[in-house]
């Protein structure tokens, strides 16, 4: 595959190489190195030249190398990565991960407690950052029903946390309030200097401080406390000294009093702190579950396949794209096969690869005579019909696709003119497009010159004497055809074939105007994962697949051929 | 097979050319007779008609009446066509006229052995000419779509197919108005100006780049050089549809979808290949003792580039640089994911123009583009000729 203008022992004409070589022989012939004019070693000098040329070449190519690298392998890097990339999970309920990695995807018992106390502030969280329903979606394209589930969720588990706030608050309006929180949890320098900063507002704002020690006495407070204050400050660019906290830190209040006694608590607002202690303690406190309060926003969170989906697809990356762009699915006990009635991708593969096949093979059957008429015609025609073939493929591929629009559609013009010739009767008309016979067609046409090039290349250089040989020595036309002629001619088969395959393996724009439903690719597909469904990994899953067959044969075309040789117009 | 007559032509038998014409006009007689009510009636009628022409034409009129009698055919199934189909059957009796007036006498004076070699058999001389019909048949399917678009493009009505009135010829059928609607519709014209804002912006891109590295890879000692090549020939290989996903994921994160620059660095990305395939090809014959003797005369690299090599690559660029500058203006898939509406371009209208509304303003556009195509592509092949000139080679 080595090109005549690049590989070192065909060019025509001395090279550092060539010298460097002759350098060699020279040594290895007289006693001492052979030096060069300025009276260093032939051999270093030359060397030098060499890799000063070498440098140079690749200072040329760089620019664009980067360029290609940066702008187009980069991108399909990316959509390679997103096809197993998963982090939503993990990054939306960091908690209930943690609390779930000893719990067994395979059994169907609930998870413990502490899974739903972790899944509370994890979506109390991430609807408050509105992320839920994003995670929703995601868990949808595994689970039907997680959307809405985790819609609902946002706003249901809400009244666990008013709860305690109203028992609170009514117990003292303080714990509605911004101030004594503020008292409570945060440190006094950093008050300070937030509310200077609330003052005059420049820079900055001081990042919010837990004060010392708090965090022992009210842990699960603290970090509700603090996830809201970071929150309002970040997010909201709000100062937590004037914002009266989430309800999940209520909720987390309640769980540190009725877990510890506070009555060596000495720190600001003991007596409030003290109060609520005791009335947590009384027994009037009205309390609910999280287990429960999760059953009350719907029933399907107390059913184990929620959890067995979230535990399966909560490590940062995931098989489950790809797992679902061959119809199959991960459960419980390792991937599976789908429903039967699920399965779509699994025929739309095999479809594309039929009908990249039936268009390849009426590509060679259509191209053959064509290419062969052309190479053994005198020049001067073969380059006026040469003009037929290239005026195609100049045409914008959106113009040939339009023509074959017109033309198949059932008031088209192949279906007048066979209603006008009587072949047809006018309610009779033919359906030829919307389904595969019209992106067959159509296909077939948009692809064909790519066929004829590369065929017509290698028969311009069979010598026509071969075939008259073979006739005079007896052969019938068809022997000296498929003997001899025939043979000679396989290589530009080949290349046309890998080419028209590669071509339409990845078409999209044809198929999806004249393809209706039944006439689709894999392609359309993706693009529709892109634009519609928004399943992006499934998208990239599906477009990963799609890349390795079309790799795999962009390797076999350049060992066949050879990319360099590749050849536009003739 | 020039043009030289090889063999000598004779007289068929009168038998073999009665019979041939009246096979042959059997078979236009079916055609005619289905579309005026019986198939039969017009298989019978033509093969008599055709039997009783090659009869006059050869036997009772001779060679010596070639003309007139041709002439006197075309009229006669002329008249016959406007009497069956008004005007687009006068059309097509004159065709039918002339065809079998040639054929009569083609076949009947032997004259299609006049161009082959004279030890073909029958058997050869008829598998040559039946190759030869379908090799035009094949043809035809290449070019009609093309062609059919053509003259839809001037229709009266907003339809995507031939009118009654269009067949008549009624010049009432025909306008210009979805020329007008092109031309005019802000959607249209904002396409265009997007599409040519963004073309020759990626065109330079591609061809300085591509331009500056096919040098570099035609240097004899280029490390892993099959790797790079098959690098920068992949965004050919790769299917559009996996190039626009990735560039929709990657693009976003650095948040360039939707922007001019955006589409400007796509297009770019894939008009490279053609570049680098169109001017490493040239450089193939390049000679490397002119950049030597240049350089022994004392010219600098930067003027020996300028001075030597790159007038006698430039047909080379340039043809790389209309590839590029086609790949850009015809690209859609790329622009449908990482363009937005401001910057909807050519094909982005013609293909939502397809999928929704059916307006034939679309078969004007697709009209122009292939007045567009038809100069490319005459350039290229000029230019491809003037390199293979300047280089020393032979046309072909």
């Amino acid at each position: 595959m080595s090109h005549p203008a690049t590989d070192p022992d065909k060019i025509i004409g001395t090279t550092p190489d060539n010298a460097l070589r002759n350098a060699d022989r020279a040594d290895a012939r007289a006693d001492g190195p052979v030096l060069a004019a300025d009276g260093t070693p032939l051999k270093r000098s030359l060397a030098r030249a060499l890799r000063a040329q070498k440098l140079r070449a690749l200072a040329l190519i760089a620019p664009l190398l980067i360029f290609v690298l940066v702008s187009f392998i980069a991108p399909i890097g990316d959509m390679l990565f997103r096809s197993v990339e998963n982090q939503i999970v993990k990054d939306t309920l960091p908690r209930t991960v943690v609390a779930l990695r000893d719990y067994d995807a395979a059994s169907t018992e609930l998870p413990r407690d502490e899974v739903f106390e972790a899944a509370y502030y994890d979506i109390f969280y991430a609807a408050e950052r509105k992320i839920h329903t994003r995670l929703g979606s995601r868990l949808n394209y595994e689970m039907s029903g997680a959307s809405s589930l985790f819609r609902k969720s946002g706003r249901g588990l809400d009244d666990v946390g008013e709860l305690y706030q109203d028992q609170f608050e009514a117990l003292n309006e303080g714990w509605d309030e911004a101030g004594p929180w503020v008292e409570i949890m945060a440190d006094p320098e950093w008050v300070t200097e937030q509310a200077a900063w609330d003052a005059a507002p420049e820079g900055r704002m001081p990042r919010f401080e837990l004060r010392e020690g708090i965090a022992e006495i009210l842990p699960r407070t603290s970090e509700a406390y603090e996830t809201f204050a970071r929150f309002t400050q970040v997010e909201e660019g709000d100062s937590p000294l004037e914002e009266e906290p989430w309800s999940a830190v209520h909720t987390a209040l309640y769980q540190d009093l009725s877990a510890t006694d506070l009555s060596g608590y000495s720190g600001p607002r003991a007596d409030m702190l003290q109060a609520a202690d005791a009335l947590v303690e009384s027994d009037g406190f009205e309390t609910v579950a999280f287990r429960d309060a999760f059953a009350e926003v719907d029933e399907d969170w107390v059913e184990p396949e929620i959890w067995q989906t979230i535990k399966m697809y909560s490590p940062a990356y995931t098989s489950g794209y790809f797992l679902n762009s061959i119809d199959m699915q991960k459960t419980a006990d390792g991937p599976a096969l789908r429903d039967a009635d699920e399965r779509i991708y699994g025929l739309l593969f095999w479809r594309t690869l039929f009908m990249s096949l039936v268009i390849t093979f009426s590509c060679i059957l259509l191209g053959y005579p064509i290419a062969y008429l052309l190479s053994n015609l005198p020049s001067g025609k073969a380059n006026l019909l040469m003009i037929l073939v290239l005026l195609p493929f100049w045409t914008s591929l959106l113009v040939r696709t339009s023509a074959w629009k017109v033309m198949l559609q059932q008031q088209g013009v192949i279906n007048d003119v066979l209603v006008w010739l009587g072949m047809v009767s006018d309610d009779g008309r033919l359906v030829m497009i919307n389904n595969q016979f019209g992106t067959i067609v159509a296909m077939t046409h948009i692809l064909l010159p790519f066929m004829i090039l590369p065929m017509f290349s290698v028969m311009s250089t069979i010598p026509v004497s071969y075939t008259r040989a073979a006739k005079s020595l007896g052969a019938t036309n068809w022997t000296a055809f498929w003997r001899v002629y025939f043979p000679q001619s396989v290589p530009g088969i080949g290349a046309g074939s890998i080419l028209v395959f590669i071509l339409s393996i990845g078409y999209y724009i044809t198929p999806e105007i004249v393809g209706g439903t039944s006439g689709i690719f894999i392609s359309n597909r993706i693009a529709y994962h892109i634009s519609s469904s928004l399943n992006w990994g499934l998208a990239a899953a599906l477009g990963s697949i799609l890349l390795v067959v079309v790799l795999i044969l962009y390797w076999a075309y350049d060992r066949i051929v050879g990319i360099d040789n590749v050849k536009l117009g003739g | 097979m020039s043009e030289a007559i090889l063999t000598p032509i004779e007289k068929k038998p009168i038998g073999f050319t009665v019979g041939v014409l009246a096979a042959a006009g059997a078979v236009a007689g079916l055609f005619i007779g289905t579309a005026q009510g019986s198939g039969l009636v017009g298989i019978v009628a033509g093969a008599v008609l055709m039997a009783v022409l090659a009869f006059v034409a050869l036997e009772v009129l001779g060679p010596g009446m070639e003309k007139p009698l041709r002439w006197g055919v075309i009229a006669l199934f002329a008249v016959a066509g406007l009497l069956l189909g008004s005007v687009p059957g006068l059309i097509l009796g004159a065709l039918f006229g002339w065809f079998f007036g040639w054929f009569a006498y083609w076949i009947g004076m032997g004259r299609y052995r006049a161009h082959l070699v004279p030890y073909l058999t029958g058997g050869q001389v008829l598998w040559h000419y039946s190759f030869r019909v379908i090799c035009g048949a094949i043809f035809i399917f290449l070019i009609t779509p093309i062609l059919v678009v053509m003259p839809l493009s001037f229709n009266a009505e907003n339809f995507f197919t031939f009118t009654p009135g269009m067949l008549r010829f009624d010049p009432e059928a025909y306008s210009l108005k979805h020329y007008r609607d092109f031309l005019t519709n802000p959607e249209w014209t904002n396409a265009v100006k997007n599409s040519l804002m963004v073309a020759p912006v990626a065109t330079l891109i591609s061809v300085g780049l591509g331009t500056l590295a096919a040098i570099g890879l035609s240097q004899s000692h280029v490390p892993g050089k099959r790797a790079i090549m098959a690098i920068l020939i992949s965004p050919m290989i790769v299917p559009l549809i996996i190039s626009a996903t990735g560039m929709y994921f990657f693009y976003s994160k650095i948040g360039i979808v939707g922007t001019y620059w955006g589409i400007v660095l796509a297009h770019a990305v894939l008009g490279i290949p053609f570049v680098i395939i169109t001017v490493t090809a040239t450089l193939v014959g390049f000679d490397r003792s002119l950049t030597r003797a240049a350089a022994n005369m004392g010219a600098d690299p930067i003027r020996t580039f300028f001075k030597v090599q790159m007038p006698l690559i430039l047909p080379g660029v340039i043809s790389g640089g209309l590839f590029a500058f086609i790949t850009s203006f015809d690209e859609v898939v790329v622009v449908l994911f990482i363009g937005s509406a401001e910057l909807q371009t050519l094909p982005w209208q013609m293909f939502t123009g397809l999928r929704e509304q059916i307006s034939p303003t679309i078969l004007a556009a697709a009209t122009i583009l292939v007045g567009i195509s038809i100069c490319l592509l005459t350039t290229v092949e000029m230019l491809r000729r003037r390199s293979e000139r300047l280089r020393g080679m032979s046309p072909s």
